[in-house]
Formats: structure tokens, sequence, C-alpha cells
């Protein structure tokens, strides 16, 4: 047990606290002050990063601490963080923070709303620090049977549809993954289940061809690879808003990192033969997740596709194999988790007005709730990669990254690809357009009112870190890049 | 001969004396005595499972007749854990007029299929097994049909006691055939005999058709619906766990130790009877609307998966399959406990009828949350540690394929987990199950089900410890 695994047990003892709480006011102190912690000490974790790196300790994993917990089996409980991994506990931390802030006036049953909600982001933050094949597992499946109950009870729409068609894929996902792990394991011959263990040693090739695909695939159905993005769109549509922010802006990133940091990183042979074939799946969630998006109109199901679209994003950059195109699929990973987690509470807090998530019965609200229109404008800019918010430096690295490939078939994919930053403007303009300015649909939207303090801290608090990524990002990529390198080190070796 | 050596069989005595003594105490105490009957049983009980807990050094006594080996220990407590836990379910159910006289028979005809399944898991011997594994099954469906005078248990008492003395009856035969071929019925001896000639494979085919009827594998699993359904809900989960438990370490036990030579037969076997009691019993599941035919294809898959530490035949795999009964103990008797106590005391078991039972038993509803989520193989509950070292032993073999299709109807198992769930859970009624009150016992055998579910996975020491004396088996 190093400091790191408070990252899990502050979740643990809010579960106790939740557990323990009669009243909506107790509950909802106990979350604020978990999500404050983990905000603080995911502050703390960063800064003591830095310190560690610039005292010049270049290990691979710093703070690294591992305890034996099945033995016959190596499995330890070993846990240690890296650029990447703080990158994305910061983000989760945000994303807790303010999801508790969104969900402020959650009805019914609040005091298993939040238990779950918990139990989510103890999957989410375990999944980061993990750096042993079993754990890691063991937490992203944590991560993904709430997400039952959570869109099933809370949910709106066809719920009960979405619920089960989301945990069903995602476990088939996790299906794969798991022969792809126990390959990896037995494979390689391996006496620990360590990942950088595992990476010291190889899988002979013929092995990695069936392996890096399920391992790949497996994450890649988190990651919304087509065409297993299909879950996306309606669990992100019927769940409820702080569930859509957390399972969006965090979840979807488990995919991206686990393709990095498993599939691709103890494999590399096989993701050098095998990449062409998944840069076309990804390049195809890329355009057709934006096209699909132009033909919603359901906000949610607008988001949600583009969701697919950025995501998908995330694993093509990855598969381009180089130290740019990496370095912004971290990025996109950061700014896609803020932008789509703003555009969620933004959407959650209009549809708790309207109750209509539909553009065409809506129109002219920037005169009513001036707030949110305003943000949820930012949140598009964002979106379609306007320079000083997060999306531009993320998508400009990617493109930057994947250009370098200067064969044809990765410069046509790369072309497609930048094809999405065009019809991404079109879907977010014409959303706008429509609903926040536009004429007034319904008389009764005249009297809406405006956000409330814990809507706007949870709005102010998502678009303070997307102007901060997007006009500072060297801060980020200072930490990421040291990381990027061993795996990419791997991949051209 | 020395007879002393007899005392050697501890945990068969201690059992004995038990038993001996609640029948003793059963005819021979007054109405006032009798008060107390259920609880001096459970302290009697408890106390030879805590007595019995420590393994000893192995030993062969009898001329052969008897093997014990340290890891069977562990098995013979965890059935023992498990009577106890069954026990405590059925104690309000044997509190009632109509079945206190029938007091106990009960107790003495279920331990008395303990005490033939201690036997049967010592044996060193076929006939041994065989005694030991007919008197398992007799008072088995003694119990099926405990309540006579309901039709549908007394059809299921009818339905397993043919099945079971047909099966019973194969294997007999191919006893006899293995007698012939190699004129003796010793294991330790049958271990060289058995070269792979075709008489002896035709021997073991018949054989090994009664274990896998015990084990209620696909293609011999017909009876299990119709007889967990009609059976008293406590003897169901009984005969799905304890049963069910004792018969796979046999089967593993028999295979590795007796039929080793015949590993290139009996791997494909098995192999498509995993692939097939999976599958088809997770695809009837779906469709079953009763909660007890529903565990029961639940049950059947389960031991489904079960097979996939015996195919590996290694130690790892022994102690994969000890601690997954262990785990499929606790969490199958909570499911059993929560419906037998709604069974009991509102007649519903129905799934639908379960709609919107977490308004009115949210405790009811959460217990049985964590053993059906537990069966489906999701972390942290111990459920998904055991199917993880189930897997990873048949995958240390190299049968990814197999477990790659095991894994893909672990997705189907958890959509029919899902719907009892959602069944609880989302799903709205108007007129929900009313508030059930739970008597001490039951709650104690919840209380014990749901640590074990949630504490057995997080905690390795229980594994690791069944891990360091399986080998050797």
């Amino acid at each position: 047990m190093n400091f790191l695994s408070l990252f899990v047990l502050i979740p643990v003892l809010m579960m106790a606290g939740l557990f323990l709480s009669n009243s909506r006011k107790q509950l909802l102190s106990v979350m604020t002050t978990g999500a404050i912690l983990l905000m603080i000490f995911s502050g703390v974790l960063t800064y003591m990063y830095f310190a560690e790196r610039a005292a010049g300790n270049l290990a691979t994993m710093v703070f690294t601490a591992d305890t034996v917990w099945y033995a016959p089996f190596n499995i330890h409980y070993s846990v240690g963080v890296d650029g990447i991994s703080v990158a994305m506990l910061i983000l989760t931390s945000i994303i807790v923070f303010t999801g508790v802030f969104a969900s402020w006036k959650i009805d019914p049953l609040p005091k298993e709303f939040f238990l779950w909600f918990s139990l989510l982001s103890i999957g989410v933050y375990g999944f980061f620090i993990s750096t042993d094949l079993f754990t890691m597992f063991m937490y992203y499946e944590i991560a993904l049977i709430p997400m039952y109950l959570l869109i099933g009870i809370w949910g709106t729409g066809k719920k009960e549809y979405a619920a089960m068609k989301l945990t069903l894929m995602l476990m088939g996902g996790s299906a794969l993954l798991l022969v792809g792990i126990l390959g990896i394991y037995y494979g390689s011959g391996a006496t620990t289940m360590n990942i950088l263990e595992i990476a010291k040693l190889h899988i002979p090739v013929e092995l990695q061809y069936y392996f890096f695909p399920l391992t790949f695939t497996g994450f890649g159905v988190l990651g919304a690879m087509f065409p297993f993005h299909t879950w996306s769109p309606d669990g992100h549509a019927s769940a409820p808003t702080a569930v859509s922010m957390l399972h969006a802006g965090v979840l979807m990133k488990l995919g991206g990192y686990g393709c990095f940091r498993v599939a691709m990183y103890l494999m590399p042979q096989a993701a050098h033969e095998l990449a062409w074939i998944f840069l076309i799946l990804t390049g195809i969630s890329v355009v057709y997740g934006a096209f699909a998006a132009i033909h919603q109109t359901d906000l949610k199901y607008i988001n949600a596709y583009s969701s697919v679209s950025h995501c998908g994003l995330v694993l093509f950059a990855i598969l381009m194999m180089n130290e740019t195109a990496a370095t912004g699929a971290i990025l996109q990973m950061l700014s896609h988790g803020l932008t789509t987690a703003l555009f969620f509470a933004l959407i959650g807090m209009i549809y708790g007005r309207t109750h209509t998530r539909l553009i065409t019965e809506m129109g002219g609200l920037m005169k009513v709730i001036p707030f949110l229109g305003v943000c949820f404008v930012i949140a598009g800019l964002g979106s379609l990669g306007l320079p000083s918010l997060s999306g531009f430096v993320a998508e400009m690295t990617i493109f930057v990254g994947s250009f370098q490939h200067t064969d044809m078939f990765h410069r046509v994919l790369t072309i497609l690809a930048c094809s999405s930053i065009v019809i991404t403007a079109v879907y977010i303009l014409r959303m706008v357009g429509k609903f926040l300015l536009g004429k007034m649909q319904d008389p009764h939207h005249e009297e809406l009112k405006d956000a409330t303090w814990y809507e706007r801290i949870s709005v102010v608090t998502l678009l303070f870190f997307m102007f901060a990524l997007g006009s500072a990002p060297f801060w980020v990529s200072d930490m990421i890049h040291h990381s990027v390198l061993p795996v990419i080190g791997q991949l051209i070796k | 001969m020395d007879y002393s050596s007899f005392l050697q069989m501890r945990e068969e005595f201690s059992l004995l004396g038990v038993m001996i003594f609640l029948l003793i105490y059963d005819i021979f105490a007054g109405e006032k005595g009798l008060k107390y009957f259920q609880p001096v049983a459970l302290v009697l009980l408890t106390a030879h499972t805590i007595i019995n807990c420590v393994p000893r050094d192995a030993f062969v006594i009898a001329g052969g007749m008897f093997h014990y080996v340290p890891v069977q220990t562990y098995v013979k407590s965890i059935l023992n854990i498990g009577t106890l836990i069954v026990l405590l379910q059925a104690h309000k159910f044997l509190n009632e007029d109509a079945n206190r006289i029938k007091r106990g028979e009960f107790y003495f005809l279920t331990l008395s299929t303990l005490l033939g399944m201690y036997f049967m898991i010592s044996s060193g011997n076929f006939l041994m097994f065989f005694i030991g594994l007919e008197t398992a099954s007799i008072p088995m469906a003694t119990l099926v049909a405990f309540d006579k005078y309901n039709r549908k248990s007394a059809e299921a008492g009818a339905k397993y006691i043919l099945s079971a003395v047909f099966a019973s009856s194969i294997s007999v035969f191919g006893m006899s055939l293995i007698y012939g071929s190699t004129g003796t019925l010793y294991f330790t001896d049958l271990a060289t005999l058995i070269t792979g000639t075709p008489l002896q494979i035709m021997a073991f085919v018949f054989f090994v058709v009664g274990l896998f009827f015990k084990i209620s594998l696909v293609p011999f699993h017909l009876w299990t619906a119709d007889v967990y359904e009609g059976a008293q809900t406590n003897i169901t989960s009984y005969l799905s766990v304890i049963s069910k438990g004792s018969a796979v370490f046999v089967l593993f036990t028999l295979l590795v130790k007796v039929f080793g030579n015949l590993s290139n037969q009996w791997q494909p076997i098995l192999y498509g009877m995993a692939i097939a009691s999976i599958t088809v019993a997770n695809l009837f599941a779906i469709r079953q609307q009763n909660l007890k035919r529903f565990l029961a294809f639940s049950s059947i898959s389960q031991a489904g998966y079960i097979l996939l530490a015996i195919i590996s035949g290694s130690a790892m795999g022994m102690a994969s399959l000890v601690y997954y009964v262990l785990v499929y103990m606790f969490s199958n008797l909570a499911a059993f406990g929560v419906i037998s106590i709604i069974e009991e005391r509102t007649s519903k078991v129905r799934m639908d009828e379960y709609n919107g039972l977490y308004q009115t038993n949210p405790r009811l509803s959460f217990v049985m949350m964590l053993a059906l989520f537990s069966l489906a193989g999701i972390p942290p509950f111990a459920g998904f540690f055991s199917k993880f070292f189930v897997f990873s032993a048949a995958a240390a073999h190299g049968y990814y394929v197999l477990v790659f299709v095991a894994l893909l109807n672990t997705i189907i198992s958890l959509y029919y987990y899902l719907l009892v769930i959602k069944a609880m859970f989302l799903n709205k009624n108007d007129n929900p199950i009313e508030v059930v009150k739970s008597d001490v016992a039951v709650k104690i055998s919840l209380v014990v089900c749901t640590l074990g579910i949630l504490l057995v996975g997080l905690f390795s020491t229980i594994y690791t410890q069944i891990s360091a004396l399986s080998f050797g088996f």
C-alpha cells in the first residue's frame, strides 16, 4: 500500500460515509468532501510527480509499490504512475467533482445513486493506478457494472434497453480482453503480471497475432471503435447527467489508455503488422461518428455521436505510432473528457428546465438562460477546435503527428480524418444556431431560470480547465512526453 | 487386524456420532426436550465442522479402501459449512406444525447423504466409491420427496430416484467392465493397469456417466430443472451445492488418479461437455420464469465452468476447483436463501412477482444482487476471482478457444442474471411482495453468505491455503 491507493481508499470511505448518512444534506456533504479531497490529492500528486522528475528520476513508473496478492498466479497488487496516468487521474478528479455538483438534486434514491457513483469512480481510479494486468482488469470490470443500475434506475428515455445493451457490449469487450490478458501472461512465459516486467520479455510473434487483436478490440469496445460503438449513443443518451459525464469523460478513456498501455506496449510486432486494420476501423469511427451526429435531433445523441468521433480520433492517433501523434492522443483524451463532460452537464441542466432534449422543440434559449447558453457555445467551440480552447491543441498535434507518415495509406486516412473537423463544425454550429438562437418554440420556456450556484460551480470548473489546457498545453505535454516515449520506443524498436 | 486404524477416519466418525445422537434424541426426548432439537443439532454440527477443519497428513487405511489426502479436509469443510447454511435456512420450515414431526428425519437424511459424500471423496476402491455414491443418492431422493403430499415434490422424488438409479446402474456396469479388464478395483493398482484398450475406454465412459448425472452436465441434465422446481427449496439448494460440489471433486480425482492414462480420451469429452453444458444451460436459463428452474439452469452452466478446471488436470486446476466450489456455495446458497424465505412467507417464486422487490425488501434484494453478481463473475465479489482462476487454469494448458467460448457465455449469463436484478430494482410494481420478516437463523445464514461473497475473493489467504495443499492431491 502506498499513497496512490488513497485514490481508491477515499471513494471506499465515501461509500462508507454514504452508507451511514440519512439525509440528502449529509449525503451531499460526504460527496463534496470526498470529491474535494480527491481534487486536492490529484493536485498534490501532480506537484510530486513534477518534483520527482525534476529530481532526475527517469523510471517509467514512479511511486511504485508492490504487494503479493495471489502468489500461485503471480498476481500482485502493484501500483505506480507515469505522466499519462497522472493526467488521467486529474481528469477523473475534475469530472467526479463536477459530477457531484451536476447531480445535486438527483431523485429518487439519492443515497443509492451516490453509492453506485462512488463505486464507478473506484473502478476508474483503480484502473489508472494499476500496473498489474489482473488488478487493471478487475478495476475495469468494477467500473462497468454500476452502469447498469445507474442507467436503469436514474436514466431517461428507453433506459432499460440502453442499460442492458451497454452492459452486455462492454462485458463482451472485457471477455475478449480477458482472453488477451491470459494469452499475454502465458504466452510471454512471465513470472509476474506486472506490465513493466512483461514488456521486457518477448511474446512469440505468432501468438501476438491472436492476442493483439483480442486485446485491442477488447479495449476498443470501450473506446467506441467502429463497429463496436453502438452502445455509446444509446447508453450516453439514457444515462443520468453525472453518469454520462463520467462515462463519456473518463470511462471511454480507459479504452484508449488500455490500448496504448497494454495492447501496443506489450505486443509491438503485431501492432505494427495489424495497425492498418484498426486504422481503417478507427478512421471510420471518426468520420462516421461526425456524420451521424449531423442527423440527430436529440442533444444527447448529438453529443454521444460526437464522442464516438472524438474517441475514435484517440485510437486513430495511438495507431500512428509516433511520439507527436501519441502525445496528441493523450491531449485529446483530456480535451475530449473535459469538453464532453461540460456538454453533458449543460445538456442535463437544460433538459432539467425544458424537459425536452429535441432541438426542434427548443429555440431562443440564449435570451432566457444566458449563462448556460454562453457556456454551451464555448463548449461547442472547444469541441470543433477553436484555438485557445483544449480541442485545438489536441487535434492539431494529432494531425501533425499523423502527417509524418509519408506513405499513401496514412496520408489518405489522415486527410479523411481531418475532414471530421469540418463536419464537427457543421453539427455544432447548427445545433447552437437552432436551439440557443433561433425563434422561441415553446412559450413556457420564457419563464426558465438560469443556472443555480451548484450548477455554476460544475460548469465553471470544467470551463476553467478547458481554457487552461488550451492556452497552456505545455505543462501537460511536458508531463506526458516522458511517458509516451517508452511505449513508442518499444514500437519502433 | 488392527481396528485402531479406523479411528483415523475422524471426520466420518464424528459425523456418524452426531447423526446417531440426533436420531436417539429425536426418538426419546419428550415434548419439552424436542424444543431444543434444532439448536442442539446446529451446535453439534458447528462443533463437528470446527474440530475437523484442520488438515492432517495423508494416510491409507482399510487395506487401500480409504485414502485420505489433506485437501479433502477443505472439501469436507466446505460441504460442512454448506450443510450448516442449508440447515439454518431450513430452520423455520422445520419448525412449522406440519413438519415438526419429520424434523429428525430431515436431519438424519441430510447428514446421511453428507456421510455418503465423505466416503465417496475419500474412497480408494470402486466398491467403496459406489457405497458412498449410493449412500448419498438414496436419502437424497427421500429428501426431494420430503413434502410428500405436494404433488410436485412427490413427482420430483420419483424422477430423481429413477434417473439416479439408472445412472448408477450404468456406472456399476462400467465398474464391472473395469474389473473384467484389469482384475482389480483399487485405484492405486488401476492407475497403471488402465492402458487405454477399447474395453477400458468403454468401461470408463459407462462409469463416468454416473458422475456426470450427479453433476448434471448436458446431456445428463434433464432431471435437474424438474427436480429443483419440485423439491422443497432448501433441499434444492442442498442438491445444487453440496451434492454437486462433492461430485466434481471426485470426478477430478478419479480422472487424474485412476484414468490418468486415458487423458487423451477424456479431455475431448470434457471439452465438448463443458461447451455444451455452459451454452445449452445458458440458453435455457434465459427463458425461465420460475426462479428455482432459473437457478437450476444457472447451476448447470456453473458446473460447465468447473469442467474448465478439471480439464487441465493440474494442481492449479485442483485448487481452482475447490475454490470455485467454495465461492459457488456462498453465492448459490445466498440466492436460494432469499428465494426460500420469500417462497416460504408469500409462496411467490416467479420472476415477475419479484418486480419492485427493492421497494419493500431492500436488504433481501441487496443480498440477492450480490449473489447474482458473484455468480456472473463480477468484481469485487468472490465469483470474479473463482472464474478468473478457473479460466487461468484452462488457459495455462493452452485451451484458449474453450476459455473464449466460456467467456462469451458469461455475457449471456450476465444477461439473465441482470433480468432478475432488473425485476427487483428497475421494474415498477403496484403490488410488490410485502415486507418479509426473516428469522434469526436465516439472517445468520445470509450474513455468512454475504461475508463469504465479499471477503473470500479480496483476501487471498483462503486460496493460498487450498493451493498449498493441492499438490499431489
